[in-house]
């Protein structure tokens, strides 16, 4: 039988000529990511468990983005611990304010992750790079400090769901309503302890940025990893910017999936995740008006540079409603100054926007716009779980870059398509 | 033999409910125990005891990495989690701390809140001394009976790379 896309990539790391679902294999590691929250619980358990040396400090990054610029003093004390240990074990991939994005955005931004790789990081959605045709999934610290020890750990091999996409997207629809859709469908659960194997020849017609995005939330999926094939889109981002020699790997054609489904990106409209759980979807047409507090636009779901323009081509001319706070993220330094350059950061200011430097902050309730009890926020992050945002009594509607930033103008949830019949209001 | 008294829970218990990110840069397990299950339920921290057992319907631990879930549930005092089933990273992470969890679709629909059971890890039987029912989890795959026995990941690993 042969094998999928993510099956071959982890054979080929565990040293075997194949594997099939259900096998416990032991893989070798690429790369080991770790942020501010989780790089010291992993630092903990690493020399608690006595380890004197990193496996290779080359292999392991460090991106100080949750809690930074520090919130107080407690973050900083969890940033002052995993400077120590890079330093100590001359770990040059650490990333802090001033040099660090959202390590997700981070990552493929500066060549770190490419295709073929065998990905483990301290965060759920380390699975985003699998936009790159890697195999990447998140886990816990004690898995970190496990890799950053021995340069390998144990997986389980997955089965897969294959989604086959078709069609390209309409007005106002982008990466984000694909997986909001995938996830209302088969839900929170739908894939877990599987793979999200994306197919199709709508693949093509998706820019990197989507794949980014769509592969970012197949955590919510319940998914051990999203992924894609390697094509020209891949092979022309990363030219000049991978720093591994990539490797391609393809599902054989008889790959054996547990399912299929089928997304149609003409039929797909911009659609919302109400609260409190990312698989509670409606097409934003059937919940316009629901009153808001307030946006946040950015995270590592959608605070790439296609995210901000299309938030930027809405905001234009436009201003943020009376009474709603409007908070844009760039995910990186990059794509902060792509802004400036671009004239989206004066877009942004100029209609009412707090510009934010890269960080989580509010996605996990951490700072940068936290909410208090009876707020309500359309966010572009990737999580309305309760009290994710701030107050266990605030809630977070989900939504595109384009559907957040209609928001904004209008105070309530809104239709971008509706907003650019109507024109400029400010 | 472990025993103590239930608390139930419904589906996709989150790890944001587990412990809310806004205590995460607290990473001390009795810190994190103080607020363990706080947005799900205010009263966990003042009624549970040492022993005590948790129980949860499909997807348990759902939603970020952060091993301050288990590691707060852990400090909190429950023995061991059993849930119809577990979100992976959480299924990885309580293995990896060596904190037990049991996977029971049967138990998890059955036992109530309230109920006194008794869980015996090394067969899997899990005893609901309230209603008198017994109920069978599946036995870890030996590959991770085996990470468990050497008393963790890291420790398995030691012992892999010093040989």
């Amino acid at each position: 039988m042969g094998m999928t896309m993510t099956q071959k990539i982890l054979a080929a790391h565990a040293g075997l000529p194949s594997v099939r679902a259900g096998d416990l294999i032991e893989a070798k590691l690429d790369l080991v990511l770790g942020n501010d929250v989780t790089t010291p619980v992993a630092i903990g358990v690493f020399e608690a468990a006595g380890f004197e040396r990193v496996f290779d400090p080359e292999k392991i990054t460090v991106v100080l983005d949750h809690y930074t610029p520090c919130k107080d003093i407690k973050s900083a004390e969890l940033c002052a611990t995993a400077r120590a240990f890079a330093r100590k074990h001359g770990i040059s991939h650490l990333y802090d304010t001033g040099a660090a994005g959202i390590e997700h955005a981070l990552l493929p931004e500066l060549g770190l992750v490419g295709p073929g790789d065998c990905v483990i990081g301290a965060d759920s959605h380390t699975c985003t790079y699998g936009a790159l045709g890697a195999f990447s999934t998140g886990v816990g610290s004690t898995d970190m400090a496990a890799g950053m020890a021995a340069g390998e750990n144990w997986f389980r091999v997955p089965d897969a769901i294959r989604v086959v996409l078709t069609g390209s997207f309409r007005p106002f629809v982008s990466g984000k309503d694909v997986i909001l859709d995938l996830i209302g469908r088969i839900g929170v659960d739908g894939a877990l302890y599987q793979s999200l194997e994306f197919t199709g020849p709508g693949v093509a017609a998706l820019s990197m940025d989507d794949r980014f995005t769509i592969a970012n939330m197949a955590i919510e999926a319940g998914a051990k990893n999203g992924i894609f094939p390697v094509d020209d889109k891949t092979l022309e981002y990363g030219k000049g910017r991978f720093r591994r020699e990539i490797r391609i790997f393809e599902a054989d054609p008889d790959a054996h999936y547990a399912r299929t489904v089928e997304i149609d990106l003409d039929a797909l409209e911009p659609t919302v995740a109400l609260p409190h759980l990312p698989s509670n979807t409606r097409p934003v047409s059937a919940v316009k008006g629901l009153p808001i507090n307030q946006v946040v636009i950015g995270s590592c779901t959608n605070g790439r540079i296609s995210d901000l323009r299309a938030a930027a081509a809405i905001l234009k001319g436009r201003c943020v409603a009376p009474g709603l706070r409007c908070i844009v993220i760039p995910a990186t330094q990059a794509v902060y100054l792509q802004c400036l350059e671009e004239g989206l950061a004066k877009i942004f200011i100029e209609s009412g926007c707090a510009l934010s430097t890269p960080t989580c902050g509010p996605c996990l309730g951490g700072h940068m716009g936290v909410m208090s009890a009876g707020e309500r926020a359309v966010a572009t992050t990737n999580r309305n779980f309760v009290g994710r945002m701030g107050h266990v009594k605030s809630e977070v509607i989900l939504a595109n870059p384009a559907v957040a930033a209609a928001s904004a103008v209008r105070g309530c949830v809104a239709d971008p398509a509706e907003l650019e019949q109507e024109g400029c209001t400010c | 033999m472990l025993n103590g008294t239930v608390f139930h829970y419904g589906d996709n218990v989150d790890t944001d409910v587990i412990i809310p990110a806004r205590y995460l840069n607290a990473p001390s397990p009795a810190e994190l125990a103080k607020h363990c299950m706080e947005d799900i339920d205010a009263e966990f921290v003042n009624k549970v005891r040492p022993g005590d057992v948790m129980v949860a319907g499909w997807n348990f631990g759902c939603g970020s990495s952060r091993e301050h879930a288990p590691i707060a549930i852990q400090a909190s005092g429950v023995s061991c989690v059993i849930a119809a089933s577990f979100a992976r990273i959480f299924y990885r992470n309580a293995i990896n701390i060596g904190f037990p969890i049991l996977e029971c679709p049967e138990a998890a629909e059955k036992i109530r809140s309230g109920d006194r059971v008794s869980v015996d890890l090394t067969t899997g039987e899990i005893q609901d001394e309230t209603t008198g029912e017994t109920f069978h989890a599946a036995a870890p795959p030996a590959f991770i009976g085996n990470i468990i026995a050497k008393g963790g990941l890291l420790a398995y690993l030691k012992d892999k790379v010093n040989r």
